[in-house]
């Protein structure tokens, strides 16, 4: 038995020159970056860095004015009907549905990303039961349950990859931890995590992380790779020294 | 090899895929609008409840109408003419006098709507062949109640004049024939209801469609649903189905109403009819998407949605105020309101009970409509990021 050629693995996002311009103001501004195959990617900047329109030409929300991209193998701006069943999304607005219950939102989201329904039926009821839910209005969840849920309604037809807008945000530090734990769960099981945060504690979590400053990334790799690098101590300095130069 | 098979498994045939794509969407929507009864038993209340004010509150047409006679020297012609005002319902005199000075007072009070003055000379008058002249006052604060009465007041003049005429001894005089044709006993319950029809099914289509889109971009779970799989076009197919059955539901409540309570006729085809109003509800949906897709909060929606069809569906559709008594430039607007031609319709169908024959123009431009709303609202319903 021969074991077929190790094919060179694709990086799960490859993006090239990336630009976004609104008007005058250059949101994104030129970024190139690789996101290895079930890797957690930290994507940090300040608020209005340009992070969150960064994920949204990533996930076919806005086009770029241009640069290219690859995601999960596919080219963003050819094959962006392909792309959308093999990403999930998850966003900074909590975005199930309140007036619906839990498993009624899983059967949308599972009919939606064409599902059979034994698989819905079985997913829904592991979904249940390793966040320990009862099914029940979604209104009537607590925040942080809320946002586990709507994670693993993101990950439900097992995406690909998982886009993560600040995630967090919002949430007490025992959900924060058991949404981490989540997000390595979902890492071991191969899928790719692209995860914008402005916490800074969350970044060193992180496998690889990006800082973006003016739309520009201004600095990339490993938390250790850049502490070391830059000579300080956590990533939340790094991350002051360059969001405000001296 | 893993990746080939996941592809394949996530791609099923590509109609089912489509379909339960879109049936999931659309049971969500279903289960929205049931899950807020609230809104629902408004929503299904609305016809019956508008049916019944509107037949009861704003008619036109007039009764009781309160009836002053001056009649200076009453002869068997003025009787005679006295007794025809008072066979019908529609007047009670509520004073005869001398002279017209004696009736000011009650028109200043309010006591009376209508005076009729007779030619001293009455019968003499008419006898000899010369004109006998009445004097019809009618209290005109009210200006468009006033027209009627005095249209009515004219009515009974014209038949007993008509009447003499008739027995032969009068030369021929011009009478002005005022055919009430169609709706011949005046009756404004039937004018009105093609109308709430109209504006039940603007209410619901554009309104309601306008609000729960809107709603989805102001939670964000627009978003989601443009990061899915899902289509633009089965978001809005999705998004409008549910809602043009409860609108086809306000139809069939709006009609039932309409012939139970005040014995509004239908003459013309039930199919026609509601096929037609599918159509209309059709442009509202249209509208609706248009304006939810333009806007960025359910409040803003709203209210545009509001403004821009609840107004013109009421004012300049010729639902209350006739269409041919504004000006020429609010006529020539009215074409853009699609309520003016769903009223059309719906007019000719259930009074004068014509069919396609008469109204293919009519649907026709409710077409053109529907498909010009609809290319603008799947275009403008691109993602749009703040």
């Amino acid at each position: 038995m021969t074991a077929p050629a190790p094919k060179p693995v694709e990086p799960a996002i490859v993006a090239r020159d990336l630009t976004r311009r609104f008007g005058s103001f250059t949101a994104v501004d030129n970024i190139s970056f690789d996101v290895g195959q079930g890797e957690v990617f930290g994507f940090l900047g300040a608020n209005g860095a340009g992070k969150t329109t960064a994920m949204k030409m990533l996930i076919g929300l806005l086009a770029p004015t241009s640069g290219e991209a690859r995601v999960a193998g596919l080219d963003l701006k050819t094959e962006t009907e392909e792309i959308r069943k093999r990403i999930g999304y998850m966003s900074q607005r909590f975005s199930l549905y309140e007036d619906l219950t839990v498993l009624e939102n899983i059967a949308l989201y599972g009919g939606i990303y064409q599902l059979s329904k034994e698989t819905i039926t079985e997913r829904s009821s592991r979904m249940l039961e390793v966040l320990g839910l009862e099914d029940d209005l979604v209104a009537r969840l607590p925040l942080g349950w809320k946002q586990k849920l709507a994670f693993s309604v993101a990950l439900l037809h097992e995406p690909a990859i998982v886009f993560l807008d600040e995630p967090t945000g919002g949430v007490d530090p025992i959900t924060r931890r058991q949404f981490w734990e989540m997000i390595y769960a979902a890492a071991l099981r191969g899928t790719t995590v692209f995860v914008t945060t402005h916490y800074m504690d969350e970044a060193e979590y992180c496998d690889r992380i990006s800082i973006m400053v003016d739309g520009k990334i201004a600095a990339m790799g490993t938390p250790l790779e850049l502490k070391q690098k830059w000579n300080v101590p956590t990533i939340d300095e790094l991350f002051v020294r360059l969001a405000r130069p001296a | 090899m893993e990746r080939a098979d996941n592809r394949r498994a996530l791609r099923p045939t590509r109609e089912t895929g489509m379909i339960s794509t879109l049936g999931a969407f659309m049971t969500k929507e279903i289960r929205h609008i049931l899950r807020d009864r609230q809104t629902l038993v408004v929503l299904l209340m609305m016809p019956l409840v508008q049916v019944v004010l509107f037949g009861y509150a704003l008619r036109s047409d007039v009764r009781d109408v309160r009836l002053a006679i001056v009649d200076p020297s009453p002869d068997y012609a003025t009787l005679a003419l006295r007794d025809r005002f008072t066979a019908g319902r529609r007047f009670k005199i509520v004073a005869i006098e001398p002279s017209m000075e004696r009736v000011e007072p009650l028109f200043r009070r309010g006591a009376a709507d209508l005076a009729v003055e007779l030619d001293p000379d009455f019968a003499p008058h008419l006898e000899s062949g010369e004109p006998a002249k009445v004097l019809v006052v009618v209290d005109a604060s009210d200006p468009n109640t006033g027209a009627t009465m005095q249209a009515y007041a004219r009515a009974v003049i014209d038949l007993y004049e008509a009447d003499l005429e008739a027995n032969g001894k009068q030369p021929v005089r011009i009478i002005p024939a005022v055919r009430m044709r169609f709706n011949p006993t005046l009756e404004s319950v039937n004018l009105f209801v093609p109308g709430l029809i109209a504006l039940v099914l603007t209410l619901v289509s554009a309104l309601m469609t306008a609000i729960s889109l809107s709603r989805e971009k102001e939670r964000g779970t627009l978003e989601i649903l443009l990061v899915s799989p899902l289509r633009p076009w089965q978001i809005i197919v999705g998004k409008v189905l549910p809602y043009l059955g409860l609108a086809f539901a306000n139809v069939l409540t709006a009609l039932l109403a309409a012939s139970l309570i005040f014995h509004v006729p239908l003459r013309g085809s039930v199919t026609l009819l509601l096929a037609e109003s599918i159509l209309y509800s059709m442009v509202s949906l249209a509208i609706g998407v248009l304006v939810a897709s333009l806007t960025d909060s359910q409040r803003v929606a709203m209210l545009v949605a509001l403004l821009a069809t609840m107004l013109p569906s009421t004012l300049l559709s010729g639902m209350i105020f006739p269409l041919a008594s504004m000006p020429k430039l609010l006529q020539v607007l009215s074409n853009i309101v699609p309520a003016k031609w769903f009223i059309v319709i719906a007019r000719g169908i259930m009074l004068k009970g014509v069919g396609l024959e008469h109204l293919w123009l009519e649907t026709l431009v409710l077409f053109g409509m529907l498909l010009l709303l609809m290319t603008l609202a799947v275009r403008s319903f691109k993602p749009r990021v703040a």
